[in-house]
């Protein structure tokens, strides 16, 4: 079996976003990069299902500026065999990226699509759904856990009301949440490893798609600041804030 | 189980510019020499801070055409002034009665962590290995006592010491000679200090603690290509200080203040003494109406040439401020630190082909032009200890008619850990609050360097005496890390009318003002998991 596993060069997540002073975007610029954290959850659950036996390839999978590089040699080093970059420059729109990942899958015929559930930079959410539906291939979302039954996945999603249990047919696409595993760290001999891995490098046009935005982004503005607090003297002046200026009770 | 081992020929520790200096020479003086660059950083230039004012003579001689290499060194010095301040007024000092290591117009207003990451970028094209995220946290030594490498730190170690499920074990890394790099207090470089006895028979080092922000300013108050300097206000005469300015490209201005901590009083609290800085009315109206977008410390040297420990043992070398090549007069440690970093190189290729004793670094390096630069900047930071006044008295016949050959060397005579006196002889200090427009909490000052260490791993800054803290240094001193960190690691909380000593350990910045200002040293700081601490962008 084969798993293809997607993965997104995004800020890390413990830097303060800054929103450019134009509204044109975010500030990107002196900002330190990480792989998306959910992707570390995919890779991580492919190496299981290859370390047990189930799975004998995997290949990783972006769609980004040169730099994405670096992301495919940490998914490389943790485990995956090979990397392709699809290099793109700018915005590049769930869509888009579904309709390179269908070219890919078409290409290398993987048995599962594995990826994060969303991205933290754009928290979109869509790329697995919609690239599900352009191979007319199951999705199964969410999951926090995966277990393979011969030619059917069982998977337990994360939903609001707790948690589902479905099953799919193998090919499929899985979106993978945080409590799916826990990451393993990139051994200094496996970086090593991982540079030396073969990775291929692929244009938009070289796969014939186009990944023009289809949304045209309008303005990017900070979340209002929250004010300060106050401290009441009683129960009483309480009850009348809530009930007179913030009109929540 | 076994670690596993891989052999270099160089192992450095630490991406700073002395190690990656270091880094390319050796390459460049043999390609085929095998190097490797730990760096416990998540990137080069994560971990590193500083003004930056570069004066490039050591990377015109590492990289003669870095003009033609997309370098990230582009601000020239256009403009200098220097102000001494008073509560609300300024004097300016005129630029030609300033000593020449003073001036500034040959050089540029850089971001030495982006310097870093280009040098790193330099180093990996001539093939060195650069693994950063891996902390050096243990020397390794050869039977007979020589230095062998390091190993890097386990991960998925948990609170209480136990292996998690993702647990990997570190590596040993043998080199035949060792480079540290570590920067101003680097744990394993304090060890081999101690170990090879490196400062017999030198004063005690002397260090102080940098503070750094990064403002986005309005048009109308950007110059690019000015710095400044100040001194006085909101210091006493006592304390050594200032601050710089810096007007970088893109709107941007670094701003920084640096306290010695040989200061006495332990109400002192370096951040909000630099916080308070900024609300003199010659540092607001440049900052007005900006916003704060990045904020960091460090500690650094200042000791100089008297307390600079030997450099080389058996099987390793002492680099930068790993050793403590700042030059303090000039302000900048970049260039000496790259020095020292490229003499090690030629000295260990030396050591590899010719079988020379690593002691040759000792006459190289006394030969350079860095050595010359430290000796003649020696006397200025001690005679500081006498006040401020004095001090520039005697610092402008020093430098301006004696250009540093006064034929006398003026001694550090504490270390910055016995200067703090008891804290019921000393006046409290009483800090304005923030406004949160110009001034902040180091809550939020934190926030913005992006810090963050995996939470289940045991603690990264060690007590020898869990009961010190309450016991005596409360005590006594009123526990002055609650005021000299930067990050607000430490706190006394009271519960149940108990005191306790609290360490918020995941906040550390890595600055290791904790290891140094300790009174009775009982702070020891060790690498946390790799990768944790600050993300800093441009510092």
């Amino acid at each position: 079996m084969k798993i293809l596993v997607a993965v997104k060069r995004v800020i890390d997540y413990n830097v303060q976003i800054r929103v450019k002073e134009d509204g044109t975007g975010i500030v990107t610029d002196n900002v330190k990069m990480s792989s998306n954290p959910p992707d570390d959850n995919a890779i991580e659950e492919a190496v299981k299902i290859k370390e047990s036996g189930k799975a004998t390839e995997i290949i990783a999978v972006t769609v980004g500026e040169e730099k994405s590089q670096e992301t495919l040699r940490k998914a490389l080093a943790v485990g995956a065999d090979r990397g392709i970059l699809i290099k793109a420059e700018g915005t590049i729109e769930p869509l888009a990226v579904a309709k390179a990942l269908q070219k890919i899958v078409d290409k290398e015929k993987p048995d599962l699509v594995f990826m994060g559930k969303q991205a933290i930079d754009d928290d979109c959410n869509q790329t697995g759904q919609m690239l599900s539906a352009l191979l007319n291939w199951p999705q199964a979302t969410f999951a926090s856990k995966i277990e393979i039954k011969d030619k059917i996945l069982e998977v337990t999603r994360e939903v609001d009301e707790g948690l589902e249990t479905i099953e799919v047919n193998i090919p499929s696409i899985v979106t993978c949440d945080l409590r799916l595993n826990e990451p393993r760290y990139a051994s200094l001999p496996n970086i090593m490893k991982a540079k030396k891995k073969p990775l291929e490098i692929l244009t938009a046009s070289d796969l014939g798609i186009d990944i023009a935005p289809r949304v045209q982004q309008i303005k990017v503005e900070e979340p209002p600041k929250r004010k300060a607090g106050i401290k009441v003297a009683s129960v009483a002046e309480l009850v009348s804030k809530l009930k007179n200026e913030a009109k929540v009770i | 189980m076994p670690r596993e081992a891989m052999d270099y020929d160089v192992v450095i520790v630490g991406g700073g510019p002395s190690g990656l200096s270091s880094a390319i020479k050796l390459k460049q003086l043999d390609p085929e020499i095998n190097v490797c660059l730990l760096e416990k950083a998540s990137e080069i230039g994560a971990h590193i801070l500083s003004g930056n004012v570069f004066e490039t003579r050591a990377l015109d001689e590492l990289l003669p055409n870095w003009k033609d290499l997309n370098s990230p060194i582009k601000t020239k010095v256009s403009k200098e002034k220097f102000l001494f301040l008073s509560k609300s007024k300024s004097l300016s000092w005129p630029t030609w009665l300033l000593p020449s290591v003073q001036q500034n117009h040959n050089n540029y207003i850089i971001s030495l962590a982006n310097l870093c990451r280009w040098l790193a970028e330099q180093a990996e094209a001539l093939g060195v290995e650069i693994f950063p995220g891996f902390p050096a946290s243990e020397i390794l030594y050869h039977e007979d006592g020589s230095v062998k490498g390091v190993a890097t730190q386990d991960m998925g170690i948990d609170k209480k010491g136990n292996k998690k499920e993702n647990y990997e074990p570190g590596i040993e890394l043998l080199g035949k000679v060792t480079i540290f790099a570590e920067g101003c207090r680097g744990h394993l470089g304090k060890q081999l200090i101690k170990k090879f006895n490196l400062s017999e028979g030198k004063n005690p080092q002397q260090y102080g603690i940098g503070f750094k922000e990064i403002w986005e300013i309005k048009e109308e108050n950007h110059q690019e290509g000015m710095t400044m300097h100040t001194a006085g206000w909101p210091l006493d005469n006592n304390t050594y200080g200032g601050s710089f300015l810096y007007h970088a490209e893109n709107k941007q201005i670094f701003l920084g203040y640096v306290i010695g901590l040989d200061y006495k009083n332990p109400h002192l609290s370096p951040f909000d003494e630099f916080q308070r800085f900024k609300t003199h009315p010659s540092i607001k109206k440049i900052i007005d109406g900006g916003k704060r977008i990045s904020y960091g410390a460090r500690a650094l040297i200042e000791g100089g040439l008297q307390s600079l420990p030997k450099m080389f043992m058996p099987g390793a070398l002492l680099v930068g401020c790993d050793a403590g090549t700042l030059n303090m007069p000039k302000i900048k440690g970049s260039h000496t630190a790259m020095k020292s970093g490229m003499i090690a190189a030629e000295s260990i290729i030396e050591h590899i082909k010719d079988k020379k004793n690593l002691s040759i670094f000792e006459d190289k390096f006394k030969k350079s032009w860095v050595y010359d630069e430290l000796h003649r900047a020696r006397n200025v930071k001690p005679s500081f200890s006498w006040g401020l006044i004095l001090g520039i008295i005697f610092t402008g016949i020093d430098q301006i008619l004696f250009r540093g050959k006064l034929p006398f060397t003026l001694k550090h005579k504490h270390a910055d850990h016995e200067t703090l006196k008891p804290a019921n002889e000393m006046k409290k200090i009483d800090y304005p609050k923030p406004d949160n427009i110009i001034t902040f909490d180091k809550t939020s000052s934190v926030y913005l360097t992006g810090t963050n260490h995996e939470e289940n791993q045991p603690v990264h800054l060690q007590l020898k005496d869990h009961n010190l803290p309450i016991k005596y240094t409360l005590e006594k001193f009123d526990e002055p890390a609650q005021r000299y960190c930067p990050a607000g690691v430490y706190e006394i909380q009271i519960e149940n009318n108990v005191n306790k000593f609290v360490i918020n350990s995941q906040n550390c910045i890595h600055c290791k003002t904790c290891d140094i200002k300790e009174p009775s040293q009982n702070i020891t700081w060790v690498t946390p998991e790799g990768s944790g601490g600050p993300k800093y962008g441009n510092m």
